[in-house]
């Protein structure tokens, strides 16, 4: 076969057939910023014909890259300017409305989500912010793809902790407004800290303000590929287990450069950047615990689990990297609880635990994800561990987050189902000490420094 | 333009011969083909030139996926780019 290897064809098949390969999204970064007015009924119309306008062909393109490549492509999305921006020039505030109109523009476009119903809040409000997140809760309720996240917090700019405490109220009062159907607005609310402007992922995507007016961001994915190809290889030392995950994260980013250059070249729209992600779903083998416990762990949580996620987080960003020309978004390995089912079964045994997801996070590319909570769980606790994330993500210039789902009327080990690659889990205890008058004090983390590091 | 024709699952009579009837029907080449037993599957290797196909290529692709679920294989034409990407630097 000439150029070509017959072993390598037949790898990439059973990638494809057996370990769940796929590109996970292709996300279009839209500009709205040029939407504004004073009449939100006119930042309406200019923003559905917009959307509509750019991402008409997206998902028609996404299906016809998967039948040339024989690559499945899971999903197609929208990102758009963080919502308080072109809000805030409205006389009338009525977020809402706005977001009624994303969602009928997603439902046009064909696209299972769209993202950017989001303020940017690190070092204060600005006009729109506080209407947009006091929103949130009846937005999340009346829309089904639309997603909201709210960065809360930056290595520059430290934790603004009057967000802090209240999107801990937001969290609960989104889980309550969509308590019919298992809480499922909090799944598509996230709070960040250093939050990316070109991820492609939800619930966090956005087109941040220093993006092109429209741009095409791809996802990977391949939890799967990389679980059996440390199945293949046996008993190895640690140093061959890093080599081996950074081939394969290699040949899966390549792929999803390959799908990022054709549907930039087809739609037209400049290719921005592959998010090097492992991101898992509730399919069996298509596990990022999994992996960790491929390594040697009798289960995710167990001693040793930071460690191994490192070590798997590192390798994937050095295999990805030489295979993309622009990387950005989240690039990692996610950890959302209810969508990976390692995840699930180590959360329902006990012997994955919030604090050791915390630990976690530190190592990782996001944050406490996808996580059940008590349906009792005060504000102010969810506004702590949205603090206590922060933190973390702040300290360590790097992005972190938390997308909780308190489990309105349900207690410890009842579960919560949201369905398609949302999953659903068990509700995970929590610490129920206290946090009240640290969060209720308010005002702002400042800044670390960042010399002296220890 | 070049696909990858793959064709894997239990070897039976004709599988070349149905294969390669969709090909000439729609003016592709076949420039080489390999055939192995992988894990006790039939599995064979089709490079093809689809520069003069009758069809867009998404078309050509879903009629041998068609093919291959009326006799029972795992049949799929996929462009040799993702190949090409995924294994060579």
């Amino acid at each position: 076969m000439s150029m070509l290897n017959a072993g390598d064809i037949l790898e990439t098949i059973t990638m494809i057939q057996d370990e769940h390969l796929d590109v996970r999204t292709i996300t279009m970064g839209i500009s709205l910023l040029d939407c504004c007015d004073s009449d939100v009924g006119r930042v309406c119309d200019r923003i559905y014909d917009k959307i509509t306008r750019c991402a008409s062909d997206l998902v028609k393109t996404g299906e016809q890259i998967e039948k040339k490549y024989g690559i499945p492509i899971i999903n197609k999305r929208i990102s758009v300017t963080p919502i308080a921006m072109i809000g805030a020039a409205c006389d009338d505030k009525d977020m809402v409305r706005i977001a009624r109109t994303l969602e009928r523009a997603a439902v046009t476009c064909g696209v299972n989500f769209i993202g950017g119903y989001s303020a940017l809040v690190q070092k204060g409000f600005a006009p729109g912010d506080r209407e947009l997140i006091d929103s949130i809760p009846e937005a999340l309720a009346v829309t089904d793809h639309v997603c909201s996240s709210i960065n809360i917090g930056s290595t520059k700019a430290g934790i603004n902790m009057d967000a802090v405490a209240a999107m801990g109220r937001v969290v609960r009062l989104t889980a309550e407004r969509t308590a019919d159907r298992d809480c499922i607005g909090c799944a598509k609310l996230v709070v960040f800290c250093n939050a990316p402007e070109d991820n492609p992922f939800m619930a966090g995507a956005f087109h941040g303000a220093g993006e092109p007016d429209c741009v095409i961001n791809v996802g990977v994915s391949g939890p799967g590929v990389v679980r059996a190809a440390l199945a293949k290889a046996g008993d190895c030392d640690l140093t061959a287990v890093a080599d081996l995950i950074k081939k394969t994260a290699f040949k899966i980013t390549r792929m999803g450069q390959l799908v990022g250059a054709e549907a930039s070249k087809a739609l037209n729209v400049p290719f921005g950047i592959v998010d090097l992600s492992l991101a898992p779903t509730p399919a069996v083998g298509d596990s990022v615990a999994h992996i960790l416990e491929e390594m040697g762990l009798e289960c995710c949580g167990a001693h040793g689990t930071t460690a191994a996620l490192a070590l798997l987080n590192d390798a994937v960003k050095k295999g990805g990297v030489m295979a993309s020309s622009h990387v950005g978004g989240l690039s990692g390995a996610f950890i959302p609880v209810t969508e990976d089912a390692g995840m699930i079964d180590a959360a329902r045994c006990g012997c994955l635990r919030i604090e050791k997801l915390e630990a976690m996070t530190a190592v990782c590319s996001v944050g406490l994800d996808m996580i059940n909570i008590p349906g009792d769980t005060p504000a102010e606790v969810i506004s702590a561990i949205i603090a206590d994330e922060a933190a973390i993500g702040m300290i360590n210039s790097k992005t972190t987050a938390v997308r909780v789902v308190p489990a309105i009327g349900k207690g410890v080990g009842e579960e919560l189902s949201f369905g398609g690659l949302l999953g659903g889990g068990p509700v995970m205890p929590l610490n129920t000490w206290s946090p009240a008058r640290f969060i209720g004090r308010g005002g702002r983390i400042p800044a670390p420094i960042q010399s002296l590091k220890n | 333009m070049r696909a990858v024709i793959t064709v894997i699952g239990k070897d039976t009579v004709g599988i070349l011969a149905r294969v390669s009837e969709v090909c000439a029907r729609h003016r592709v080449n076949v420039s080489d083909v390999t055939q192995s037993i992988l894990q006790g599957m039939f599995a064979m290797i089709m490079m093809v030139d689809i520069s003069d196909c009758d069809l867009p290529f998404t078309d050509f692709a879903e009629e041998l996926t068609a093919l291959g679920g009326e006799m029972g294989l795992s049949i799929h034409a996929m462009h040799e780019d993702i190949f090409n990407s995924m294994h060579r630097i």
